[in-house]
């Protein structure tokens, strides 16, 4: 719609997306929520109906392609022409009428949804949703940008800038924007959780600083459930001192590495990570399916996924309020704050701060081959299943975590800790057996050939 | 990213490189990294120099780089599932540079987002690949064996008395 007066619908659609999450989560409701995409819009509003209709309290979501993410709109346009099957739906080149249209009827007040891509220059996207009025979408300057190829963090960082200020102007006809931080989940997996915590604690406050005042904070479960305990109760004490804003919840993301093969190990994973949102009173959950290892899921697999974690949530309990966890009093916090503390004190301006801290190693990822990461860095996981840093490169952490110096990482040893948590479920799935929870088998879906 | 940036110096650093240089590379739209991570380890391991391209490179970086080192093999991954596509487009671009019409050039992972693999395999191998290693069917085996199959490397023998490459 190019005019300022919103349609009924539109206005409906439009409803704050934090808001919405915050209000389930104050009726005792974990939100769940797919990363669903579909290049064809047919398959893209079928799955949106099936995802609101699912016995789950649910978002939706629309993933990008991996074309719209870089910008290549010639080949969106040869893959539509050509039938070939993208990985996402490609917002930027669908007529707006088309994506009207997937969303006519579906999305409303009781259904938001988000709009998710993994995009360093994102400007074409986010025109397309503000043209769309779709007012809910993830990112940030660093974690958009390092694992996503090679676009320079300077230029991710203005883009983004860019972009949050574009969004803000949503709000000019009433509608508020609302962006979710991508920096708890760098490059999948092997990234320390205090590092994990740091980068979507400062990408929260650069959106803050850019206007947005409706923001998530994401944080992708690792290895160790104690310690990802942690890492939330971190995120929430960082955001309870420091973020300039009420209206912020925390999403956790399951397993984003190398997932489990067997069905069960699959589920199993999913399982525990809505136990970690719940436990931890994080108010939204993105979940994985069984087909995660292999290929992009069919829409009933997504819908199995949601009224799965949903039944697991349900089930389980948050952590008592005086518990150290919850509190946020443990040794990722004290790593987390200490990073935070170094790179606010770089520079006022958060863009900045955050490109002078890649620049010294203050921040570093383990294992990220983008030229602005220092790649000194790295990690293990350690004999008690926790990610620990082999090497802190140069980080501000000296005194503050513990790191193993004596022995270098080899290929195996690499290998062994992508490999790690896939191995540890696929091999209790295969130990339990096929019939001893009926939860799981409730539809099973055909093993792809 | 500069050419040889080595996302696995974390292992391997001793191994012998005496049979030549691969280049392992991604394509444009594809941002996966882990896979690259292991296959440079992978042909590491096996005797080869790597030089690694990093993910989402682009048609014109990948066409410059092969030109100018000239690899003994070019090993594209691709997980995203746009493979099939970006396979197709930049085939005929490598094939084109003079040193690499006869270069072994091989293409792996997870190439499409649909479950026709084996219509796949047949075009990418007729528009120029020497070799396609879909997921479903154990590459990382079939690679291996590709990978023995391919010694002794004639090139090495043309210049046994001379430099090894
Ligand atoms: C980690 C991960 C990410 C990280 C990547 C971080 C980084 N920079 O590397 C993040 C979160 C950023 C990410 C993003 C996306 N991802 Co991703 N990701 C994964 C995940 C979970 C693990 C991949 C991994 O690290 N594997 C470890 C390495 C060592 O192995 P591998 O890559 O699986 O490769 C193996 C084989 O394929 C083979 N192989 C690979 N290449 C070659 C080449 C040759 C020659 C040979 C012989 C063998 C070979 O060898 C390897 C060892 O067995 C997989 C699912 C999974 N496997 O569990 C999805 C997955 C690969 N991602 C997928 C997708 C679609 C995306 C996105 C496009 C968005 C989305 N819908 O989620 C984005 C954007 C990426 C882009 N622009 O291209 C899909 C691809 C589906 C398809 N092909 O149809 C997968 C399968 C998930 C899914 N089921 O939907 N992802």
């Amino acid at each position: 719609m190019t005019g300022q007066q919103l349609t009924v619908d539109q206005l409906g659609r439009s409803a704050d997306f934090g808001a919405f999450v915050r209000r389930q989560a104050a009726a005792g409701r974990l939100v769940v929520q797919p990363r669903m995409g579909f290049g064809d819009p047919g398959p893209m509003r079928e799955g949106l109906i099936a995802t609101k209709d699912a016995d789950a309290t649910t978002v939706g979501t629309l993933t990008l392609d991996s074309y719209t993410r870089v910008g290549e709109l010639h080949a969106v346009e040869a893959a539509l022409r050509e039938g070939i099957s993208l990985n996402g739906y490609p917002v930027v080149s669908h007529p707006q009428e088309t994506t009207e249209a997937v969303l006519d009827g579906v999305s409303d007040a009781r259904f938001p949804v988000q709009v998710r891509h993994g995009s360093a220059t994102p400007i074409d996207i986010f025109w397309s949703l503000v043209r769309l009025r779709l007012n809910a979408t993830e990112g940030g300057p660093v974690s958009y940008c390092l694992p996503y190829g090679r676009t320079p963090l300077a230029d991710g960082v203005r883009n983004w800038q860019a972009c949050c200020e574009l969004y803000t102007r949503l709000r000019d006809v009433g509608v508020e924007p609302h962006l979710e931080t991508f920096g708890g989940c760098m490059m999948g997996q092997l990234c320390p959780p205090s590092q994990l915590v740091a980068i979507s604690f400062l990408e929260a406050m650069f959106f803050a600083q850019h206007g947005i005042r409706s923001i998530s904070l994401s944080y992708a479960q690792q290895t160790d459930m104690g310690q990802d305990q942690e890492a939330v109760g971190a995120l929430r004490r960082l955001c309870a001192e420091l973020l300039p804003t009420e209206n912020w919840h925390i999403v956790i993301y399951a397993y984003m590495g190398v997932y489990p093969e067997t069905y069960r190990g699959a589920h199993r994973l999913l399982g525990r990570a809505a136990e970690l949102a719940v436990r931890t009173g994080a108010h939204r959950l993105i979940v994985k399916t069984v087909a995660e290892s292999r290929r992009i899921p069919t829409i009933a697999e997504n819908v199995l996924a949601l009224e799965y974690a949903d039944r697991i949530a349900r089930r389980t309990t948050e952590l008592r309020p005086d518990t150290s966890q919850v509190l946020g009093d443990s040794p990722t916090y004290a790593e987390a704050r200490t990073l935070v503390d170094a790179v606010l004190e770089l520079d006022d301006d958060i863009g900045t701060a955050l490109l002078a801290a890649f620049r010294r190693g203050y921040l570093d990822v383990p294992y990220c081959v983008h030229p602005d990461n220092a790649g000194r860095a790295r990690s293990y996981i350690g004999p008690d299943g926790r990610l620990r840093w082999a090497d802190i490169g140069r980080l501000p952490l000296r005194g503050v975590a513990e790191q193993r110096s004596t022995r270098r990482i080899t290929s195996a040893d690499l290998l062994k800790d992508l490999f790690h948590v896939r191995q540890q479920y696929d091999e209790e799935a295969l130990r339990i057996g096929h019939d001893s929870d009926p939860e799981l088998i409730r539809v099973t879906p055909a093993r792809p050939a | 990213m500069s050419g040889d940036q080595s996302p696995a110096s974390a292992g391997g650093a001793e191994a012998d490189w005496s049979k030549g240089t691969v280049i392992v590379t991604s394509l444009a739209s594809d941002s996966h990294t882990w896979n690259l991570v292991f296959l440079q380890l992978l042909i590491e391991e096996c005797g080869y120099r790597v030089v690694n391209l990093g993910p989402c490179v682009p048609d014109d970086l990948l066409v410059a780089q092969c030109h100018a080192l000239d690899p003994d093999m070019v090993v594209i991954s691709s997980v995203n599932g746009h493979g099939y596509q970006d396979g197709m487009r930049v085939i005929h671009q490598l094939r084109a540079l003079a040193p690499l019409a006869a270069t072994p050039i091989v293409i792996g992972g997870k190439l499409g987002t649909d479950e026709d693999g084996a219509r796949r395999v047949a075009e990418l191998t007729a528009a120029g690949f020497d070799a396609v290693f879909e997921d479903a069917h154990d590459p990382v085996t079939a690679f291996r064996g590709f990978l023995s199959a391919m010694q002794p490397n004639e090139r090495l023998l043309e210049t046994a008395d001379g430099v090894r490459r």
